[in-house]
């Protein structure tokens, strides 16, 4: 494909058409605002992952002897609030998707640029409104925000913590919006609906949560800063308010907010499973169709939350049967991944092994959701570690897995470079490992009855061994997370250049330059193929060297 | 440096049994799934690594497999969901004659009142053997009433009762936990419940001497002029409250409501939310009046009065039957 060529004689893409920090700042390039995001979701990861590491070494031991009480109490808050709203939400859609969506269906941009660089903005106010709340002095809140606890007790910065929330959830809400727009008006001829690559669909289903959930979230969290300062009555029961109606506004989103959370993922996981099996996917209809199932069944199960919060007996089971309808979509895309692989030619490349992880984690998550789904287990299982092992097995095991096998595989398209494939394949395994070893003590920790968010645990010494364990893991794990963090930067200049399609991939990001000029296609492409049309590729993935 | 490290929390209560039983069945099953999904995973991964001269054959899918692994999985979630729900059936419906125990939550402590009129903090004790119902309320903001050994929890709110109850089955100390996060010392909001073997049992009992709760509650409705209207016959301002409670309660809106302890509670705070059929909305509201515990005693007080009609009400650990379960 013939493109511009600037006056060095580079071939001009959308990293050297322009430089100079205004050119990226005032960018509309989707690809551009991608980057942006990278850079402001990383930040927030490795502040998260720091809290969350704070809180590992106190738990090392029973006393509560490295951190105050109240520190500690805004560790385990900012951790969440950091991860959920300014790293797991908007990871793979701000940054992979934001990226890749508008190349896979074959068009120059997103539908509304402005509004894309919009979002990003809002991030950044959402996300210095967070730091600004951390510099001063944090917030104890929990990241569930609880009333009246949240509304009436606390006298840290929960206003501030809340607008982080509130605005950040605007730039969610306006890239579910703008992707919703782009896949139905922005596809390239002759690509239907049916030719659409899963993480489109994928990416498709979240935008439609992002779109419907966020805006319910938003306004729960609005109403607990105006109570907090002008004292309502909403939710304080001394004022007639109700504190579960808090509770139902809050998990209306955030149980949904789980699938925003994971469906990009599994978007990944198809791409990466098919492009090293040299498979089309199994049942490609059943894994769109799931993605939607999950995102639609998903606004129905709220309530499985409060299983002890004070519901009505019938109200808990009906949730808890609507619970696992949603588990249903989730065991048939696990099958057809599986079966994916079957007859095909595997070749064990770091994305890859990512995928594997992604399976085997994911699995792991799952089925202990149906624990959680179950109400005579959840009763005592709710609010112990049990419930934090099984969240950080979707969200760390799952979500993170998929976010750093996509980042692996397409970091040779975004950067133009390839990444150290030895070192890639190491930073894999240490995740692995440490991940389990950090979470998978906290399931028994959790049924022997350690409640989560306790600083202190000098009454129950019983606890601590399997803590020692957890803290050892995350150890390594906090290992796994720095290694691709420096071999990527290291690849930017050392890393080789990398080709077109260095995997032999299928998908119309791979038949673009790596990296893509400015507006990626030099003419509009006509789409004739099914998705993953491996069998007219007839190339193998390179063997890395 | 490790204590014993045990992998279970004991077994003392009716309940732990059953729910151990349903988390075993849990972990078989979905051991053998996932166990499934990994072996297959490794399999295909080796099996079909790459190999010169062999390419991957194109499969589309199978409608046949999917509704397969669609249908047995929903067929085995079912029972998680059916066995689940049962054993849920029997932790929220407290039996009816369960002894009464009346706690309140505070920023960091709980506090628990016998019928008999003891008072403990942090610290409750119970017979083994029978029935304890708790009958639950926060003083500030959501907590939780978690133990583990008994395998069961309930949130515990502000401005209304939340309900839980076991029946322990073997003497021993063991963990209360606080399981909602309350703020800074939700860690230290933690206690034991001392299970006693019933000769234990009266002789710590013995020792107290105070008088009953519902008699402290008689006092207090004495004390605040409830008695002027609230008449044991039918010419008072109020209701009769004689035989009212668990009781249908037509009321001026034409609704029906259960006369239970949120009703009596809520009557007492917000004397106009619920107004009964045939009297006007006189009553002037006690909210921020009376403290949770004196509320406790009222309430049981008027439960009390249903007690002599021979109506279930607030029992004391003596009054319940003692009776062996399951």
């Amino acid at each position: 494909m013939p493109t511009a060529v600037l006056e060095t004689g580079e071939r001009e893409t959308y990293l050297n058409r322009e430089y100079g920090i205004k050119s990226w700042l005032l960018t509309v390039d989707h690809k551009r605002i991608a980057l942006l995001y990278l850079m402001g979701i990383t930040f927030f990861f490795f502040i998260g992952g720091f809290f969350a590491l704070l809180i590992r070494l106190e738990l090392l031991t029973p006393a509560g002897d490295l951190v105050q009480a109240d520190t500690y109490n805004k560790l385990f808050t900012m951790h969440g609030q950091i991860m959920v709203f300014f790293f797991l939400i908007p990871a793979v859609p701000a940054v992979l998707g934001n990226f890749l969506i508008p190349i896979m269906i074959g068009a120059k941009d997103l539908a509304f640029p402005r509004i894309n660089l919009l979002s990003w903005y809002l991030y950044i106010i959402g996300g210095l409104l967070m730091v600004y709340t951390i510099l001063n002095g944090g917030v104890d809140t929990g990241w569930t925000f609880y009333t009246p606890l949240s509304t009436e007790f606390l006298k840290t910065n929960v206003v501030t913590a809340a607008l982080a929330v509130f605005v950040s959830g605007f730039s969610s809400i306006l890239t579910g919006l703008n992707f919703i727009v782009t896949i139905h008006r922005m596809r390239a001829p002759g690509m239907t609906w049916n030719r659409l690559p899963l993480f489109v669909w994928a990416h498709y289903a979240t935008s439609i949560i992002q779109v419907l959930g966020t805006p319910v979230v938003a306004i729960a969290i609005v109403l607990v800063a105006l109570e907090r300062v002008l004292h309502l009555g909403i939710f304080n029961p001394a004022l007639g308010g109700d504190p579960l109606l808090f509770q139902h506004l809050f998990w209306f989103y955030s149980h949904p907010a789980v699938y925003i959370m994971i469906l990009p993922g599994m978007g990944i996981i198809s791409e990466i499973v098919c492009c090293f099996s040299r498979k089309r996917i199994f049942g490609y209809k059943a894994m769109a169709l799931a993605l939607l199932g999950i995102a639609v069944v998903g606004f129905l199960v709220w309530a499985h939350h409060m299983f002890v919060a004070g519901i009505s007996l019938y109200a808990a089971m009906i949730f808890s049967l609507l619970s696992y309808f949603v588990a249903v979509p989730s065991a048939i895309k696990v099958f057809n991944w599986t079966s994916t692989m079957y007859k095909g030619s595997i070749t064990y490349q770091t994305p890859m092994l990512y995928a594997f992880g992604f399976i085997g984690l994911f699995t792991m998550g799952g089925l202990t959701g149906l624990f959680l789904a179950c109400l005579g287990i959840d009763v005592h299982v709710t609010d112990t570690y049990f419930v934090v092992a099984h969240f950080h097995y979707i969200m760390v095991g799952g979500m993170v897995m998929a976010y750093l096998g996509g980042m692996h595989f397409w970091w040779p398209k975004i950067s133009g470079k390839m990444y150290p494939e030895g070192w890639g394949r190491l930073a894999a395994l240490l995740v692995f490992v440490g991940f389990n070893l950090t979470f998978f003590p906290q399931f028994i920790l959790g049924y022997m009855g350690m409640p989560r968010r306790y600083w202190d645990y000098s009454h129950s010494p019983e606890f601590q061994i399997l803590n020692v364990l957890s803290t050892a893991g995350a150890t390594i794990l906090a290992v796994g997370y720095l290694l691709p963090m420096v071999y990527f930067l290291w690849s930017m200049r050392y890393g080789k250049p990398a080709p077109d399609n260095p995997w032999n991939a299928a998908g119309l990001e791979w038949m673009i330059p790596s990296p893509p000029p400015t507006f990626n296609f030099e003419h509009e492409p006509v789409v004739t193929w099914e998705a993953y049309n491996y069998d007219e590729i007839k190339e193998e993935v390179p063997v890395a060297h | 440096m490790f204590q014993s490290m045990p992998l279970w929390p004991p077994r003392a209560s009716t309940l732990a049994n059953n729910v151990d039983a349903l988390y075993i069945f849990l972990i078989v099953v979905s051991a053998l799934m996932s166990f499934a999904i990994f072996i297959m995973v490794i399999f295909f991964a080796v099996r079909y690594r790459r190999q010169p001269g062999r390419r991957a054959e194109q499969i589309d899918g199978s409608h046949a497999l999917e509704i397969t692994w669609s249908i047995i999985p929903f067929c085995v979630f079912m029972v998680f969901f059916g066995w689940g729900a049962r054993i849920y059936f029997q932790e929220r419906k407290p039996p009816q004659d369960s002894a009464e125990i009346y706690t309140v939550a505070k920023q960091w402590m709980w506090k628990f009142e016998h019928m008999e009129g003891q008072r403990e903090i942090n610290e409750l004790h119970v017979p083994v053997g029978r029935d304890v119902k708790m009958i639950m309320t926060s003083q500030d903001v959501i907590h939780s009433f978690f133990v583990p050994a008994f395998r069961i929890k309930q949130d515990v709110l502000p401005g209304r009762y939340t309900v839980a109850w076991f029946h322990p089955t073997k003497a021993g100390t063991y963990h209360l936990f606080c399981a909602e996060y309350c703020g800074t010392s939700h860690s230290g909001m933690v206690g034991s419940v001392v299970v006693m073997e019933p000769k234990d049992y009266e002789a710590w009992m013995g020792g107290g001497g105070t008088q009953p709760l519902a008699v402290t509650g008689q006092q207090l409705f004495a004390q605040l002029g409830c008695a002027t209207c609230h008449r044991q016959d039918t010419q008072g301002r109020g209701p009769n409250l004689v035989g009212i409670y668990n009781k249908p309660v037509l009321l001026e809106d034409g609704r029906t409501v259960v006369a239970d302890d949120n009703y009596i509670r809520e009557s007492i705070l917000q004397p106009a939310a619920k107004v009964v059929n045939g009297f006007k909305p006189l009553m002037p509201t006690f909210q921020g009046q009376i403290s949770d515990e004196q509320l406790n005693a009222l309430v049981a007080y008027v439960k009390s009065l249903s007690q002599a009609s021979g109506q279930t009400g607030g029992k004391s650990m003596a009054a319940a039957t003692a009776q062996p379960q399951m």
